[in-house]
């Protein structure tokens, strides 16, 4: 059975009420918290190895100590709950069900970093949330939990829900920041990075919903304790949303030491394929994380198992590996077109680029455009090379990692899956009323090829 | 029509600006808009712009410019249901397809219309993230998830009822 920290709690009903969140074990990483130093929250968090979930990996300890705390000026801490990546959903499901343990990471890491104004900038679709937020908030500020002089600390919390309004872009944390203060979720150019001029230019530390929450057990247990979980750098636990062609979708911890045959195949998790169907592809970490072909997900590309972890999932790089990302896990099965669904990445990309950068404004309009060509049957054997060079002069040429997160999914699916192109181009009625199939890119281990 | 905020409003108008730190509240803009968008029609009329611009002492193009940028800011006169169908990857892979052309099919309208009596809008949408329950859209303030033509068929007479009364 796998090691739960965040969702240890899940089938308790009233979970997300605070007296049951209290009675089993709520707000005791907080007690703890207060009666430490911030650098020693720091420390335990720079010890536990806990990585950004938002998708960057990024490590959340040293992240943190880079924070300026230059006399005089305030410093916030910002929650970045604009999960919009396609395929995510798991901090709606950690803000929906555990607002409480939610709120308990953002106290101890407001007290960390000394936010004594910590804003949760929510996506504005995610609309029925902040009340849920609002309520706990409201709760753990009756229970002494926020507000003035927190447990006779001295210190002083209040959490702000503040609901963005439908851009994907705003998850990049400058555009989110450009966002809180009431603009355009244009980018900015780094640096200065946000701990140093961040929101309203203070020094300001983003983080992600799970990340924050995650604060909690570690606090509880010590970052040495929960550095053991895990493998290797991927330390703790991490959440997975599943969706796409499996019999159970939903929202999963793994503690990252699973293979993703057993994640997709057994029963804890995903549960297989439905409809006797067989796997064709994976994306696990996100919609802008390269897909892998069902051949290269359990296997490494040098035949060693593949594992649910940073470390494993990107292991090949990106010619015969993926990434960790989001935590968003899209499974396709072999019903599914390839093309078609690149082409609704690319559309998603085009419709949420800024606009500031050429490169991403004009490439993934391009992209897309080419994409549904190639979908509808009017597309031309140079196309598929003319796709490749325009994702390569995207990657890399943006402010913000938008357009890398445009390009990636394309180059990706021409690397892996360039023979499904080509048929939807020499083959352009057939395409339009059957898939491809599976071709050479069968899961090795569940259907043998040939 | 009068623009101006119920004392109520106006009420929670104060609070959400007192969030933010003196001299910031352009902070407040986006949770403002969204009271304005639901008080004033569904949807964000230059007046109503202008109205929310001179709450926040801003200029009225720092308001177009953000009214514009944001997918949930209606700048044009919208149904007074809108079904906002997610078609984004994961969406298709279980179906959207087939539930955006079978609400067109039954409503006779195309994506981004209007029925005449002003009722439904249709919207594709990007991903909302709801992608475990596919096929899914969002409907006012919540998400109706798991959808079949069964559930749409449903969902329309429940609202056409719902208008009624």
């Amino acid at each position: 059975m796998a090691i739960k920290l965040l969702l240890e709690n899940d089938h308790i009903e009233g979970i997300r009420y605070y007296d049951t969140y209290r009675k089993n074990g709520g707000y005791r990483a907080a007690e703890k918290a207060l009666k430490m130093s911030p650098a020693d929250i720091v420390e335990e968090v720079k010890k536990s190895g806990l990585r950004g979930r938002g998708g960057a990996g990024f490590p959340t300890g040293m992240k943190w100590s880079f924070l300026a705390k230059p006399e005089g000026v305030p410093r916030h801490l910002v929650c970045n709950a604009d999960e919009s990546e396609p395929g995510t959903f798991k901090d709606r499901y950690l803000m929906e069900f555990h607002p409480h343990l939610f709120i308990e990471g953002l106290l101890i890491s407001s007290f960390a970093l000394g936010s004594n104004a910590t804003y949760v900038y929510i996506r504005g679709e995610y609309a029925w949330i902040p009340d849920i937020l609002e309520q706990a908030i409201a709760e753990a500020k009756n229970n002494g939990w926020l507000g003035k002089n927190i447990l006779g600390t001295g210190f002083d919390c209040e959490i702000y829900v503040h609901r963005g309004a439908g851009a994907y872009i705003c998850g990049e944390e400058t555009a989110l920041i450009e966002s809180l203060e009431g603009k355009r979720g244009n980018p900015r150019m780094k640096p200065p990075f946000p701990a140093i001029q961040g929101v309203w230019m203070r020094p300001t530390v983003v983080n992600n919903v799970e990340t924050l929450a995650a604060v909690v057990p570690i606090i509880n247990m010590g970052g040495d304790e929960y550095a053991k979980i895990g493998a290797g750098r991927s330390t703790g636990t991490k959440l997975l949303s599943v969706c796409g062609n499996v019999n159970k979708p939903g929202v999963y911890e793994i503690d990252m030491t699973c293979s993703v045959e057993e994640f997709i195949y057994s029963d804890e998790y995903c549960g297989g394929i439905p409809k006797g169907r067989k796997l064709k592809a994976c994306i696990p970490g996100g919609s802008s994380v390269p897909i892998v072909p069902a051949n290269l997900l359990f296997k490494t590309a040098k035949g060693e198992t593949r594992y649910m972890n940073y470390e494993s999932l990107s292991d090949g790089g990106f010619a015969t590996g993926t990434m960790m990302g989001s935590g968003g896990f899209i499974v396709l099965d072999d019903s599914q077109c390839i093309v078609r669904h690149t082409m609704t990445l690319a559309r998603f990309y085009n419709h949420e680029s800024c606009g500031q950068c050429s490169p991403c404004r004009e490439g993934t309009g391009w992209m897309y455009k080419i994409l549904k060509n190639i979908e509808y049957g009017k597309g031309k054997m140079s196309d598929i090379d003319l796709l490749w060079d325009i994702q390569r002069r995207i990657e890399g040429n943006t402010i913000c990692p938008l357009g890398d997160a445009a390009a990636w999914p394309v180059a990706a699916a021409i690397r892996h899956f360039r023979d499904e192109f080509e048929w939807h181009i020499t083959h352009p009625d057939e395409a339009q009323t059957r898939n491809f199939g599976l071709a050479h890119y069968a899961d090795p281990i569940h259907v043998p090829v040939g | 029509m009068n623009i101006q905020f119920s004392a109520e409003k106006m009420t929670k108008v104060k609070e959400i600006i007192a969030r933010y730190p003196e001299g910031k509240q352009k902070s407040a803009l986006i949770p403002l808009l969204h009271l304005a968008q639901d008080e004033f029609g569904g949807w964000l009329d230059a007046p109503v712009m202008d109205y929310v611009a001179s709450i926040l002492d801003i200029l009225p193009i720092e308001v177009y410019e953000v009214a514009t940028f944001y997918t949930m800011f209606n700048t044009k006169p919208v149904g007074k249901y809108l079904l906002e169908v997610c078609h984004t990857g994961p969406c298709m892979l279980n179906g959207s397809d087939d539930i955006i052309d079978y609400i067109k099919e039954k409503l006779g309208i195309s994506a981004g219309e209007t029925t005449p009596d002003g009722l439904f809008t249709l919207k594709p949408a990007e991903c909302l993230g709801a992608c475990g329950y596919a096929p899914m859209m969002q409907l006012g303030k919540t998400y109706r998830e798991h959808l079949t033509k069964e559930k749409i068929d449903q969902l329309i007479i429940e609202l056409r009822g719902a208008s009624v009364n």
